[in-house]
């Protein structure tokens, strides 16, 4: 997939630029096609080994020879393979409803959670990474080490069930699984997909708070694991950046410590921790799954699973290509924060 | 700005979000029951496709049969849309007068010619729960003849053979015979389909409930239908709310955020018992746990290693502690509690005798068999019982643990050598279980009809004679008696070991009353509950 690509943005021509640009989004838009392409044969296949008769699924294990026939060849799966395959994209089997509105309903809860979580991991872990880096060997570099250490091995499912245990049922500072409580779950217009921005939006502050207290633990959880990932890499890009001679040269020459390390090392690493981010943000998009089921967060990975259990192929595929395409942009989104922080690739 | 500077703004920023968050009131609104549990077995609500726990007994409340179960004794049938009826002497002919006045959630009038249509529907449409139907005779041609409305208030019915009547009428109260809206269903006819579509996810019933809202993954809102016949419900709204975590659900029962907590383990029932707010009913269900010995492994086939293996389950005692709240020792197919179900208990674990008889049967050494169970509690902790308790007499017993869709697909396809299943019947009438256990037609591998009796490669054309006897036998005690010859027959001489019967634990808030479970899947009954 695409990477930082130059853009040869240096003609005087506007038509050179113009063209730079058309030359850009085809390039894009290849490579977009190519990514689909392929996930949706993977995906495909994938889905045909799994030793689950989808049939079943659908009409239940008592299911006579006619019925099961019957809905057999409703799935189209009388057909020869190339012809499911052609076929394949459209209605879910579990839910009978198309896919693409069900993977939309789901995907927004999702992308709810993971940007809360990459925010909090985000801010929390930059900082913590260059401290660690700058006070390598002393006692904040151990702690914030340690509290990483723990943050990347402890299992995310026991983190997410201690964490509802402690701050939910037993302290009740924040509200409990699912995504907005009960009272409010249907008095709240659903324009965005995104609880907590539509109660914003309809001027509903209690449900937004209600709202936000739901988000806050799963959040946390998924934001401190991305938090000690993001920490451990800015603090090794850091140590890196700070042994460098410059540094020692602007050391040297008086510029102020704070400057040192934010303006001179920092600059050097941001486009690689905004590489990290974009990863740790990627991962959250499909590998929270464990965290869904604890907080019954109906989010894109729930789905998917759900639906590989079903062996609901349409559905695994719709799931899927919603993931990939959000990777294709944010490998795009990615290379366009690349060239506002780094000079060298503008 | 300084390192310190951003740590201190980023601690503020967390303190701020907690700060800003309100302590959490948690408390269900006061006319609405919110039950946890998970929801991800539901794909449609059309009662004449329902077929699963959630949809069954969602279909219960929304849907009025033409017969119902009492709800003071749920072995018996009485009148539902349908006030009274009479059956003709040779047996062949049911007329039904429907209840007068009687209206759909719609506003509508429930008449016979609603009736006709639901039951012609469910043949028409062919979708699994048909069968109830189809086994008197019915096909989508004939169907428009044999069910017929004479007028607004009289729905006759006319069978090929003359069933016993407990079987015809224990049929009609199942979900099939639900009656379902004629005009609201076609109005929403797409290429032919009767509604289906529509149907699947909305709902045209006369029940105590109609189906507001359906979010696959994460709720289903039933609100009371204050036009029902029996009285508007006492609750205005059931929620079920998708908790797939039976320890999350456990947490928000304790904090009030739900009602009730449907999917416990034993464990998270035990932990419950101190807490005076919430309180653990347990009823008993018509679901009995078995292991199927598939007869295609030679080993298998042998009638004294069949009962070495019954002797060698250590009953009481996996009963007793590891299925606490969930399952009581129960030997034959008929579940307790339901009509002719035999509760004698024949067998007890005696490891010489098993010993002796597997030496008998040629397998002084046992051998090795593999047995495929669910993957989820308390399935793979009994397997690893039985593993256990097998190994006494030298058979060794690998245990294939997946998921429930993928034991049921191999089971389906008769690729098992054992399987610790359950089974539940489709409807409140023996023959549902017999049928299932002994019919089977055609017992080579392409064999259609995928009965218990086929996937374990086992036929016994006997007891196949008797179970036919039953169903014609229209005296109600003698009907019985044949059903307790073919449990003791099947007891002791079948591929069959049954072991358990469900108990379904369902912890829920003190305050909620009447709650009605009913033996099977779809006998649950919301209107009365109160909070």
């Amino acid at each position: 997939m695409s990477s930082a690509s130059p853009t040869g943005a240096n003609g005087p021509l506007q038509n050179q630029a113009l063209g730079t640009f058309a030359k850009n989004t085809f390039g894009f838009a290849v490579s977009l096609a190519l990514t689909l392409l392929g996930l949706v044969l993977v995906t495909f296949l994938i889905a045909r080994v799994v030793p689950i008769d989808p049939v079943l699924v659908m009409v239940g294990d008592r299911a006579s020879p006619e019925a099961y026939e019957q809905a057999r060849r409703a799935m189209g799966l009388d057909q020869p393979v190339y012809r499911q395959f052609l076929d394949y994209l459209g209605r879910s089997v579990m839910t009978g409803r198309d896919v693409l509105s069900d993977t939309l309903r789901a995907f927004p809860a999702t992308l709810e959670l993971a940007l809360a979580a990459t925010l909090i991991g985000a801010v929390l872990g930059v900082p913590a990474g260059v401290l660690a880096a700058v006070r390598r060997g002393r006692a904040s570099d151990h702690l914030v080490r340690i509290i990483s250490l723990i943050g990347y091995s402890l299992p995310v499912f026991w983190l997410g069930m201690v964490a509802l245990l402690v701050f939910y049922a037993r302290l009740g500072w924040v509200e409990g699984p699912g995504r907005i409580g009960i009272a409010y779950q249907y008095s709240v217009p659903g324009r965005t997909g995104f609880v907590l921005l539509d109660a914003l939006l309809a001027g509903e502050w209690a449900a937004a708070r209600n709202a936000f207290s739901h988000l806050i633990l799963p959040a946390c959880i998924l934001g401190y694991v991305s938090m000690a990932f993001i920490a451990r890499m800015t603090r090794s890009l850091m140590i890196e950046q700070l042994s460098q001679e410059y540094v020692l040269a602007a050391r040297a020459k008086g510029v102020p410590a704070s400057t040192v390390i934010w303006r001179h090392a920092f600059g050097n690493v941001i486009v690689q921790v905004i590489t990290v981010i974009t990863l740790t943000f990627a991962y959250l998009l499909e590998g929270a799954v464990l965290t869904e089921t604890v907080f019954a967060w109906p989010g894109i990975g729930l789905y998917i699973t759900q639906a590989l259990f079903s062996a609901d192929l349409n559905a695994v595929v719709g799931g899927t290509i919603v993931i990939g395409i959000s990777f294709v942009f944010l490998n795009r989104g990615a290379d366009l924060l690349y060239r506002i922080f780094d000079p060298r690739i503008r | 700005m300084g390192l310190k500077s951003v740590l201190r703004m980023t601690t503020a920023v967390v303190m701020l979000s907690f700060a800003s968050m309100a302590p959490s009131y948690a408390d269900t609104p006061p006319d609405t029951l919110v039950m946890a549990t998970s929801i991800d077995g539901v794909t449609s609500f059309d009662p004449a496709e329902v077929f699963e726990f959630v949809g069954g007994e969602i279909s219960n409340n929304v849907y009025l049969r033409l017969l119902v179960r009492n709800e003071a004794d749920f072995s018996e049938v009485i009148g539902g849309a349908a006030e009274s009826w009479e059956i003709s002497e040779d047996g062949l002919t049911y007329t039904f007068r429907m209840r007068d006045g009687l209206t759909f959630a719609s506003g509508a009038p429930v008449t016979a010619q609603d009736a006709a249509f639901s039951l012609q529907r469910v043949v028409k449409l062919g979708k699994s729960p048909a069968f109830i139907l189809t086994q008197f005779g019915w096909t989508p041609e004939n169907v428009e003849q044999n069910v017929t409305a004479q007028d607004d208030r009289t729905l006759v019915l006319r069978i090929s053979e003359a069933f016993a009547p407990t079987l015809v009428l224990n049929a009609l109260s199942s979900g099939v015979g639900s009656m379902v809206e004629k005009a609201v269903a076609l109005s929403h006819e797409k290429d032919g389909d009767l509604g289906y579509d529509w149907l699947r996810s909305n709902s045209a019933g006369a029940g105590a409930f109609v189906l507001r809202a359906w979010q696959p993954n994460e709720a289903i809102v039933l609100e009371a239908n204050e036009s029902f016949y029996l009285g508007k419900p006492k609750l205005n709204r059931v929620i079920y709310r998708h908790v797939p975590e039976a320890t999350a659900q456990r947490l928000m029962l304790e904090r009030g955020d739900v009602d009730m907590a449907r999917s416990l383990g034993a464990e998270q029932i035990d932990s419950l018992a101190s807490n005076s707010d919430v309180k653990v009913e347990i009823d008993e269900k018509a679901t009995v746990l078995y292991i199927g010995l598939n007869e295609k492994k030679p080993e298998l086939q042998n009638p004294k290693v069949q009962e070495a293996i019954r002797l060698l389950v250590d009953y009481d005692g996996i009963g007793g502690t590891m299925l606490r709240h969930q399952y009581r020792v129960h030997q034959s197919v008929l579940a307790k509690g339901g009509f002719a179900a035999l509760e004698e208990l024949p067998y007890k674990q005696d490891l010489e005798k098993a010993k002796a008889l597997l030496a008998e049967a040629g397998y002084p050494d046992g051998f090795n068999l593999e047995l495929d169970v669910f993957a989820g509690a308390p399935y793979r902790d009994i397997g690893e019982a039985l593993q256990a308790n097998f190994a006494q007499a030298g058979i060794k017993v690998s245990v294939v643990a997946s998921d429930r869709r993928q034991v049921l697909t191999k089971y389906r396809a008769r690729n098992h050598q054992a399987v610790l299943m359950v089974w539940s019947p489709d409807y409140g009438d023996p023959h549902s279980t017999m049928d299932f256990f002994l019919s089977n037609p055609d017992n080579s591998d392409a064999g259609t009809a995928k009965t218990a009796a086929w996937r374990n490669s086992w036929f016994d054309p006997e007891l196949k004679e008797l179970a036919d006897k039953a169903i014609h036998e229209s005296d109600t005690e003698k009907r019985k008696a044949i059903y307790a010859d073919i449990q003791r027959s099947l007891q002791t001489d079948s591929p069959f070991v049954v072991m358990f019967q469900q108990t379904e634990p369902v912890a829920m808030r003190s305050n909620v009353e009447n709650w009605v479970s009913g033996p099977a899947f779809d006998t649950y009954v919301f209107r009365g509950i109160t909070k």
